[in-house]
């Protein structure tokens, strides 16, 4: 079985189900003859054809519109949107349509469709293509927000959201596309949505992060073992819809809690992380919940980017500050 | 010096604003006098319809409601010119086109009523067709969407989506018939021009002279028609739907008519425009001049006008009273179309919500 890096994970799922369900079509800018500028739809126009496999004018409104015409039409789209940066003038039709039309028409109209986008930063990309901004769509009811961070969980969660009858985000770590590779069954198989995965048990500290911060977390659970830690790690996938009971049970486990992640501090999803943990544990903490993330900042050109992004070291400071505090 | 493009905009009308014919090739269905009256009893029942709308609103029954006085023959003309197979993504005030697509009466009262029910429309066609768009213009790439998919999947079917003159500045609008002359797809825009955008005039809009060449821009076939004679929108609206059909590409059609209105029961017009301008609108009534018209033909009267408008207000009466027995829904509604199914995590808010309706009983 060929090993697979986690975006060519990405074009395994979609082909799969292009190749099993004639209603799901892919859409968006170079998606076509040129494989995507990160090559997740290479080979798909060739298999399937310039209208399944559609080059859209440049316009980012047109793709995401289009998008819920079609879902409301009963295809099932995938969108894709080049980089997280140019997503915002997707916003509209995601919050106003996709994310409402279920509920507005009490069900008459409903919008199964995807948006993917490589997002976040660390790849020394031209400003505007580094952005990492899942929490401006973990606000949006009726949305699910998606994060895979490995190509086994690319390849089943995109299947997963492909199938689903709702409007999904997936948000693809492009810092981790080629990171490294796996063994990825093209079977078919999606993993669930809707649940946190525990990557690594642990009894001291739980550290709960998502997308390509999932290597520094997991990186730093290495360094906290050689000192003698035990953290568990939870990759959180689903962000939206939250499976809070996951992160509660770690918790309770665990007494400590480092949350991690690549987008802006305030207002981040590690807030309402932090937030539901104070709610729901306050008595299971021994420490105060710490969070590792990106500053209130724009995240600046690459020079100085690394800086930027939540570092292995911090991951392991952090852990450290919960142990020390009690 | 040589020229990369040339274009003309046509303008067509069969009616002057008095309803004289004013030109000889009537096209079929205008030659089909029964068919002229069945058009005329639904634009006169829309007007009804409004009326009643408003009353409620004024009466405190109806929340804030947009009103399509003025826009009969736009709408209904641009409605019974598709057929049922067809989708129409309307934007929130194009009720002559949707009551004649099977939208009831009692539906409209119940989404500006405030009851997310006014959407879920019962009857074919107006079932598998788009609910009141109202983000402006966001409709439009709705119906560029389904076009596409109609295309994908070999349909002899035509999206259609309406907006106003406002509407037309929009993105949405320029994206949506951008795409459909790149990808050829069946898709006819109608630019239901009122000439306001709530207090905003037609010409502070855009500087183009008509907003059909809007369309020209994208490739599309364009046309504006005098959106207050009904033959002239129905006859550009077959054509468009014709073409669109026959795989020839996706048009624009600008309607120019008049809000006789207010914008909404909220807004007061008289703040931004003078009543002369409304008095010289009234005078191209679009009721009045196919009335005038069928009068002339002999196919219709006084007699026969205020049997109508009687037995439209029955039927409204009718709609009212369904609407106002209408039970509102339980708090759970708001969670229950949410997702397909209730994720986890939200059960547990709606099991508060649900809580707390328990104990302030």
């Amino acid at each position: 079985m060929a090993q697979i890096t986690l975006i060519e994970a990405v074009t395994q799922a979609l082909a799969y189900e292009m190749a099993h369900d004639p209603s799901v079509v892919v859409l968006g800018e170079d998606v076509g003859v040129n494989g995507g500028v990160f090559r997740a739809t290479q080979g798909l126009q060739e298999k399937f054809g310039e209208l399944r496999v559609l080059d859209t004018p440049l316009d980012e409104t047109t793709i995401a519109g289009v998008t819920v015409g079609l879902a409301a039409q009963g295809m099932k789209p995938v969108a894709e949107a080049q980089f997280e940066g140019f997503i915002y003038p997707m916003m509209e039709q995601i919050a106003c349509h996709a994310a409402r039309l279920r509920n507005r028409t009490r069900g008459r109209i409903t919008v199964p469709a995807v948006w993917r986008a490589p997002w976040g930063g660390g790849i020394r990309a031209p400003e505007h293509h580094s952005e990492a901004n899942e929490h401006l769509f973990t606000n949006i009811p009726g949305l699910r927000v998606v994060m895979p961070s490995s190509p086994a969980r690319a390849y089943g969660l995109l299947l997963a959201a492909i199938r689903d009858p709702d409007p999904v985000m997936f948000f693809e770590p492009k810092r981790i596309y080629r990171q490294y590779k796996e063994e990825v069954p093209d079977d078919g198989e999606a993993l669930p949505l809707d649940v946190c995965f525990v990557l690594r048990d642990g009894t001291d500290v739980t550290l709960v992060t998502w997308g390509a911060q999932v290597k520094e977390t997991l990186e730093a659970a290495d360094a906290l073992a050689a000192e003698g830690i035990s953290a568990e790690v939870i990759d959180v996938a689903t962000l939206t819809p939250l499976d809070f009971d996951t992160i509660a049970e770690s918790v309770q486990k665990t007494g400590r809690c480092v949350i991690v992640h690549e987008a802006p501090k305030t207002a981040g999803f590690g807030a309402e992380i932090a937030a539901r943990l104070a709610e729901e544990c306050m008595y299971d903490l021994l420490a105060p919940v710490e969070r590792v993330t990106g500053f209130d900042t724009h995240i600046p050109l690459f020079r100085l980017e690394m800086k930027y992004l939540p570092s292995t070291e911090r991951v392991v400071e952090a852990a450290k500050r919960t142990l020390a505090a009690s | 010096m040589s020229i990369a493009a040339k274009f003309e905009i046509e303008y067509l009308q069969y009616l002057d604003a008095e309803g004289k014919q004013v030109r000889d090739d009537l096209p079929a269905f205008a030659q089909d006098l029964k068919q002229m009256v069945e058009l005329y009893k639904l634009m006169l029942s829309t007007r009804v319809f409004d009326a009643k709308s408003i009353a409620l609103q004024r009466t405190g029954k109806l929340g804030t409601y947009a009103s399509c006085l003025g826009h009969e023959a736009a709408h209904v003309g641009i409605g019974s010119a598709m057929n049922p197979e067809d989708v129409l993504a309307p934007s929130y005030r194009e009720y002559g086109a949707q009551l004649y697509r099977g939208v009831q009466p009692r539906e409209v009262y119940m989404y500006w009523g405030g009851d997310e029910r006014g959407n879920d429309y019962q009857k074919e066609p107006a079932r598998h067709d788009f609910a009141w768009s109202v983000p402006i213009a966001t409709q439009c790439l709705h119906a560029a969407g389904s076009a596409l998919a109609f295309k994908i999947r070999g349909e002899k079917r035509v999206a259609v989506c309406t907006i106003g003159d406002g509407g037309s500045s929009k993105g949405d609008f320029y994206g949506a018939i951008n795409i459909a002359g790149a990808q050829n797809l069946p898709l006819v825009a109608v630019i239901v021009n009122n000439q306001w955008a709530i207090s905003v005039p037609r010409k502070i809009q855009s500087g183009a002279p008509t907003l059909a060449q809007k369309g020209i821009a994208a490739g599309l076939y364009s046309i504006q028609v005098d959106g207050n004679d009904i033959i002239a929108v129905r006859k550009a609206m077959e054509d468009a739907l014709e073409r669109a059909r026959n795989g020839q590409g996706g048009s624009v059609i600008e309607a120019v008519t008049y809000r006789l209105g207010d914008h909404t029961t909220a807004d007061d017009a008289r703040r931004y425009r003078g009543e002369q301008e409304v008095k010289d609108a009234w005078a191209k009534d679009p009721v009045k001049r196919l009335k005038n018209w069928l009068v002339a033909k002999k196919v219709w009267d006084e007699k026969k006008e205020e049997a109508w408008k009687a037995e439209c207000d029955d039927w409204m009466d009718n709609e009212v009273n369904a609407y106002l027995e209408t039970k509102t829904q339980p708090l759970t509604a708001m969670f229950d179309y949410t997702f397909a199914e209730v994720p986890a995590d939200l059960q547990k808010q709606r099991d508060l919500a649900l809580s707390l309706e328990t104990k302030a009983h």
